[in-house]
């Protein structure tokens, strides 16, 4: 049996908290959240980078964490989507979700809302070009996409309205 | 009818677990002394087993390994019959058959097994057309490699043909389509003497999984239970095909005495599961000088794959829908299924009616060009009416306004002024860019055809629990679409509470009764009734309890519920599908009341065509349906928009690619499904002409847009293009061809 | 996930000197790995022979992007959101910007980089043309110096590359000559976006007093590297872009210059077709 690497600790922040776990450094960062840290909230749905469910952000930056090994986790600032409802109170953008039927089978709903949070964070009024081409690396199969922009049109009202 | 909770756009119930992850599918649930499993599978088409040879760098006594010797009962995946094996045993009829197991709590270590263990096939001649399965170049399967054909007569089609004006002739193709549900397939299983056999998975149809696994372990009904996780997708994907994998993991459940779970990969998922009936049709239509249909002569086969599973049901749904909404009064539909030696084709949304609505909607349009008229015209003097019979010889007994649709749907799209100006711009062959607008007309039967609701004599029960909270037990499920939203709807109207008070239990074969399989649009028009009358039967009984009297209020519902728990103890109902006495349908002859009602609808698609790439881009979609009610317009106008979303994907982008029956595209990369940038607007209209015998009138829909969409989309490249469209996916390489030889 | 996840290893060197010393001391052992969007692919459907690789995704000398009046210098870890970003790349560069656009998402963009996508060597990279039409160098590390190739003479065939094994991608460099030319990119995939392309065309041209005075046309997905049009360029340069009969025969050379293939994705006769008509379109922008 092929023998070669020993599990290395990883130390990064994990939706606002610290954590430390062992890990195979290729293995995958999707692997780590859902199996070492319990985290299931993030899905796999191709293993290859496509879909787009399995999104998060990485130091800001929206990557599908079934391409990042666990090493290059190191040190890094990471939101999953079980830190992106504030405490009890859901985000604008999985309030309209749940309002606007931007979920429905919900297996892309994570990463889709991954994506559009970090949509907003770049283009707080995002017009509809931008916002579809901000979720384009998020497949859904279930609801042609249209509730999902009304979701993110509504979200991004509702913030206005609120501001 | 004023209605309180339906027809309004209730949020999902369970739309809070699904935006913040909490939501539980399969593959996060994990128990503890769990192992893996994976599937070793067959590399060649057909062929007799030699030998499974085990590589020597594993160390096998670690792993649990299962064969087919293993299954204690029969070693099948039991359906409509038990010609599919669990696990391949003798003989292999199909790439990626499963034929080892293996378990192991090393994931990564399982992998390198796998990889270990080589199946030797001496082979055996293969078919993989539909060509050749007729032509009986192999027998495959059965006598004849054919697994069910029918015979639909109306009137005498011989007849017509010497007195027509015109004779139309035409053949029409559609490929495989994969469902590709974004959470691709998995169980998880625990065999154990005290509990007997229990499985959690991804699936549409408890109970199916239920019955294949009592056969396949010999076990009494009381001893299997199956249980649905929350479902990432399955538009029938996960109708059958999940019965396989239940099966598996529990065979690896029962030899390692712990639990198991096995997850596909997306690549084993698309190359090891069921796909959409590859299809071909024959119309020839006679027809008069302006454009009556006098006789309509339907051919149609689809690939079925090796094993029959349910090809004679889809078969039998395309037969029926093959002669569309039309008053035609000679039809004839010679239809067949047949085998060929690739992984059984299986359950997809629309069910063998995509496949010769699209036929017949693009033969349609070529038809009224034969004659001279335009589409839409030869449709108009066509269009069948209340009182006139369909092709399996129904009467239609609903008032059905097919014109006003398409009027309607012209209007919205503005059709008329886009046909002038888009044939002008064309012609001035000025631009690279040439537009077309398109539309099909069609009808989907709700339910399963004929006898078959009476067949699953479905069931569904409710309880009033002490706290006034209403559950709702069914083996309905959910997978997006709805189900849990829609039932809490009825039942809340029913019983004048609020979404907020009604339970959906999860569906558990151990608790939820029988309320036949998640499939064929039947969820809101035939279970969602059964749970409109335990609504009502519960009330009743609360009423004749003295408990609860007239105009109360959500406390007094709850208080007479707790009341009546402690003086009676469980408050319960229980309903059972009755077949309306006036629904005949002869299995025979294939002919009477198909189904109970239909949706009908008229679909319009604008596109355009690059002509220097061939790239066709959907700009607008518009889709109006009569519907019977709209129990909550979010979710009904959410399952249009994803069905056509589903159809464009079968119209442009999705093909299959196969080599020697195996699909060699599997993967996300290579197997192409429209991203949101490939999606125009999709709009979305509903009409409601209440159908008495659904929930408020409801009606099913959620198989309904994948029939229109394709052919839509066809007739509009046709006019784009010129290009006389006959098969679907088109595909770039095949439009720039045409157009190119078009040209010529 | 089909890889036999113990037996690969992934170290983090100190910096790049000491990446490369690991590198030269064991030369083929050690491979580079980025962001991990071409590898990571591999490693899930277990077909990933290597087995050892050097994380560099944090080496400083391997990020940033140098601007000088001349010229642009970018990092091998520029990654292809960082190229979008770019004010200079933007307006000078823009067939770059535009490949960057539409390769992958959003999520792979942040971590795809130039780098790493000139190594993997797939054909069908969309940087890869535009980098030919820019007349790109590569420069290249070792641990006993540097050297510079032109980006044209970089890949030697199929998955072939001027590239040892014990040496690295440091930086890419264009020069700021190009802006004034008129500029065309066009990839044909299998969709609108995360595609892999079919066939992808950049050219840029010159035309002054009616004519061609100087052009680049390079392709994807049409041969077993990307492709320069030598032939073509030779045929236009000095003619006057809208003339009928130059196309053509335009057409008849590019179709005899490119050996594009049937794969899962498209056909030859499908990708030689429209080639020549992105031909067409690319003539039609010198035109204007």
């Amino acid at each position: 049996m092929p023998e070669g690497a020993r599990k290395i600790r990883v130390s990064c922040i994990v939706n606002g908290a610290a954590v430390t776990c062992e890990a195979y450094p290729m293995a995958r960062l999707l692997d780590v959240l859902r199996e070492e840290l319990k985290l299931t909230g993030t899905k796999e749905g191709c293993g290859e980078g496509e879909c787009g469910a399995c999104a998060i952000e990485m130091d800001g930056a929206l990557v599908n964490s079934c391409l990042v090994p666990a090493l290059q986790a190191e040190g890094a600032k990471i939101r999953t989507i079980e830190g992106v409802a504030c405490g009890g109170a859901l985000h604008a953008v999985q309030q309209a979700f749940v309002a606007y039927g931007g979920a429905q089978c919900g297996i892309c709903t994570p990463g889709m809302i991954m994506a559009a949070v970090n949509l907003l964070a770049r283009y707080p009024q995002p017009n509809d070009a931008q916002i579809r081409a901000g979720l384009s690396g998020n497949l859904c199969r279930c609801t042609g996409y249209m509730k999902i922009f009304e979701s993110v049109v509504a979200a991004v009202r509702d913030a206005e309205t609120r501001a | 009818m004023e209605t309180r909770v339906i027809g309004k756009s209730v949020p999902r119930k369970e739309g809070r677990e699904k935006v913040t992850g909490s939501a539980r599918y399969v593959d996060d649930l994990s128990f503890p002394g769990m192992l893996y499993g994976v599937t070793v599978r067959s590399p060649a088409a057909r062929g007799k087993i030699r030998a499974i040879h085990f590589a020597d760098d594993i160390p096998w006594h670690e792993l649990i390994v299962v064969t087919a010797r293993d299954i204690p009962g029969k070693n099948c995946i039991a359906l409509l019959i038990e010609d599919q094996p669990c696990l391949a045993a003798e003989f292999v009829n199909h790439p990626e058959e499963p034929v080892v197991l293996l378990a192991h709590h090393d994931r990564y270590l399982l992998e390198e097994a796998r990889r270990a263990v080589r199946i030797e096939i001496e082979p055996l001649p293969a078919v993989f057309s539909i060509e050749d399965s007729l032509a009986r170049k192999e027998i495959i399967w059965g006598q004849d490699n054919i697994f069910k054909s029918f015979y639909v007569e109306k009137g005498d089609v011989e007849c017509a043909w010497a007195g027509a004006a015109l004779v139309v002739e035409g053949s029409y193709e559609t490929g495989a389509q994969e469902q590709l549900y974004i959470e691709p397939q998995g169980m998880i299983a625990q065999v154990s003497e005290a509990e007997g056999v229990t499985v959690w998975g991804s699936l549409q149809c408890p109970h199916y999984v239920h019955k294949a696994l009592m056969i396949l372990f010999g076990l009494p009904r009381e001893r299997i239970r199956v249980v649905q996780t929350e479902t990432g997708g399955g538009f029938g994907g996960k109708e059958e095909y999940p019965s396989m994998i239940a099966a598996h993991a529990s065979l690896l459940a029962r030899k390692s005495g712990r639990p198991v779970k096995i997850i596909y990969d997306r690549a084993e998922d698309m190359v090891a599961t069921t796909k959409r009936h590859p299809s071909r049709t024959r119309h020839r239509t006679a027809v008069t000088r302006d454009g009556k249909l006098l006789a309509m002569d339907i051919d149609f086969t689809v690939d079925g794959g090796a094993y029959e599973t349910l090809s004679p049901v889809v078969l039998s749904r395309g037969t029926i829908h093959a002669a569309g909404p039309y008053a035609c009064a000679n039809v004839r539909i010679c239809s067949r299924a047949v085998a060929t030696n690739a992984p059984p084709h299986g359950a997809f949304r629309g069910f063998g009616a995509p496949q010769t609505v699209f036929a017949l909607e693009r033969h349609l349009d070529r038809v009224a060009e034969a004659v001279g008229i335009a589409p839409e015209e030869l449709r108009r003097r066509n269009f069948i009416r209340e009182g006139q019979t369909l092709a399996v010889g129904q009467v239609v007994k609903e008032k059905v306004d097919m014109n006003g649709l398409m009027e309607r749907a012209f209007e919205l799209s503005g059709y008329y002024a886009k046909r002038k100006k888009f044939a002008a711009e064309n012609s001035a062959a000025r631009g690279t860019i040439h537009k077309g607008i398109g539309f099909a007309s069609f009808l989907h039967g709700a339910g399963f055809t004929g006898s078959g609701e009476e067949y699953l004599a479905s069931e569904v029960a409710m309880e009033a629990k002490a706290d006034g909270t209403v559950h709702i037990l069914a083996g309905s499920t959910e997978m997006g679409q709805g189900t849990n939203t829609i039932f809490a709807q009825i039942a809340a109207e029913a019983l004048r509470l609020d979404c907020e008070q009604i339970r959906i239990v999860q569906p558990d074969t151990a608790y939820v009764p029988n309320s036949g399989p998640t499939v064929a649009s039947r969820t809101a028009m035939i279970v969602g009734k059964l749970v409109e009358t335990a609504a009502v039967r519960l009330l009743a009984t609360l009423h004749d309890s003295g408990f609860l009297h007239d105009g109360y209020s959500a406390g007094d519902f709850t208080r007479a519920c707790s009341s009546y728990v402690s003086r009676h103890g469980a408050l319960k109902s229980f309903v059972k599908y009755e077949h309306p006495h006036d629904l005949h349908w002869d299995d025979q002859k294939y002919s009477g009341d198909a189904y109970g009602a239909y949706a009908w609808a008229v679909y319009v698609a604008e596109v355009s065509v690059d002509t220097r790439t061939a790239e066709v881009r959907v700009e607008n979609f518009v889709a109006v349906q009569e519907v019977g009610k709209v129990i909550n317009p979010v979710l009904a106008a959410g399952q249009i928009e994803g069905g056509v979303a589903q159809g464009i994907g079968f119209a442009l982008y999705e093909n299959v690619v196969w080599q020697e029956g195996r699909m060699v595209n599997a993967q996300m990369t290579n197997y192409v499904m429209p991203t949101s940038v490939d999606l125009p607007v999709i709009r979305v209209y509903f009409e409601e002409i209440p159908y008495g015998r659904g929930p408020a009138g409801a009606k099913g829909i959620g198989e309904l847009p994948l029939d229109g969409t394709a052919p839509a989309i066809a007739n509009a490249i046709a006019f784009a293009t010129g290009v006389d469209v006959r098969q679907i996916p088109i595909t770039a390489e095949t439009l720039l061809e045409m157009m190119e030889s078009a040209h010529a | 996930m089909r890889a036999f996840l113990p037996a690969y290893e992934m170290e983090t060197p100190r910096d790049l000197a000491a990446g490369l010393e690991r590198m030269a001391a064991e030369p083929g052992v050690w491979r580079a790995f980025a962001g991990g969007t071409d590898l990571m692919v591999l490693l899930e459907a277990g077909k990933l022979p290597h087995k050892k690789f050097l994380n560099i995704w944090k080496l400083a000398e391997l990020r940033g992007i140098a601007v000088t009046a001349e010229q642009v210098t970018l990092g091998a870890l520029t990654t292809y959101a960082e190229v979008q970003r770019h004010e200079i790349l933007a307006r000078e560069f823009p067939l770059l910007c535009r490949a960057a656009a539409e390769t992958g998402s959003v999520a792979t963009q942040n971590r795809g980089t130039l780098g790493g996508n000139i190594a993997n060597a797939s054909p069908a990279a969309d940087s890869a043309p535009a980098l030919i039409v820019y007349g790109a160098e590569i420069e290249i590390v070792s641990a006993d110096g540097a050297r510079w190739v032109p980006y044209a003479s970089f890949h030697t065939g199929y998955k072939k590359m001027n590239l040892r094994a014990e040496e690295l991608i440091r930086s890419i460099r264009v020069a700021r000559t190009g802006a004034a030319w008129k500029q065309y990119f066009r990839k044909v995939g299998t969709r609108r976006a995360q595609a892999i392309s079919k066939i992808c065309f950049a050219g840029a041209g010159r035309v002054e007093a009616g004519r061609i005075a100087d052009l680049r046309i390079a392709l994807g997905s049409v041969a077993p590297t990307v492709l320069r049009a030598v032939r073509v360029e030779e045929l236009l340069r000095g003619q006057r872009p809208e003339d009928a009969g130059l196309l053509l025969a335009a057409q008849g050379t590019l179709g005899a210059e490119i050996a594009p293939i049937d794969d899962m994705r498209s056909t030859g006769r499908y990708r030689r077709n429209v080639a020549r008509n992105l031909l067409a379109e690319f003539l039609e922008v010198l035109a204007s």
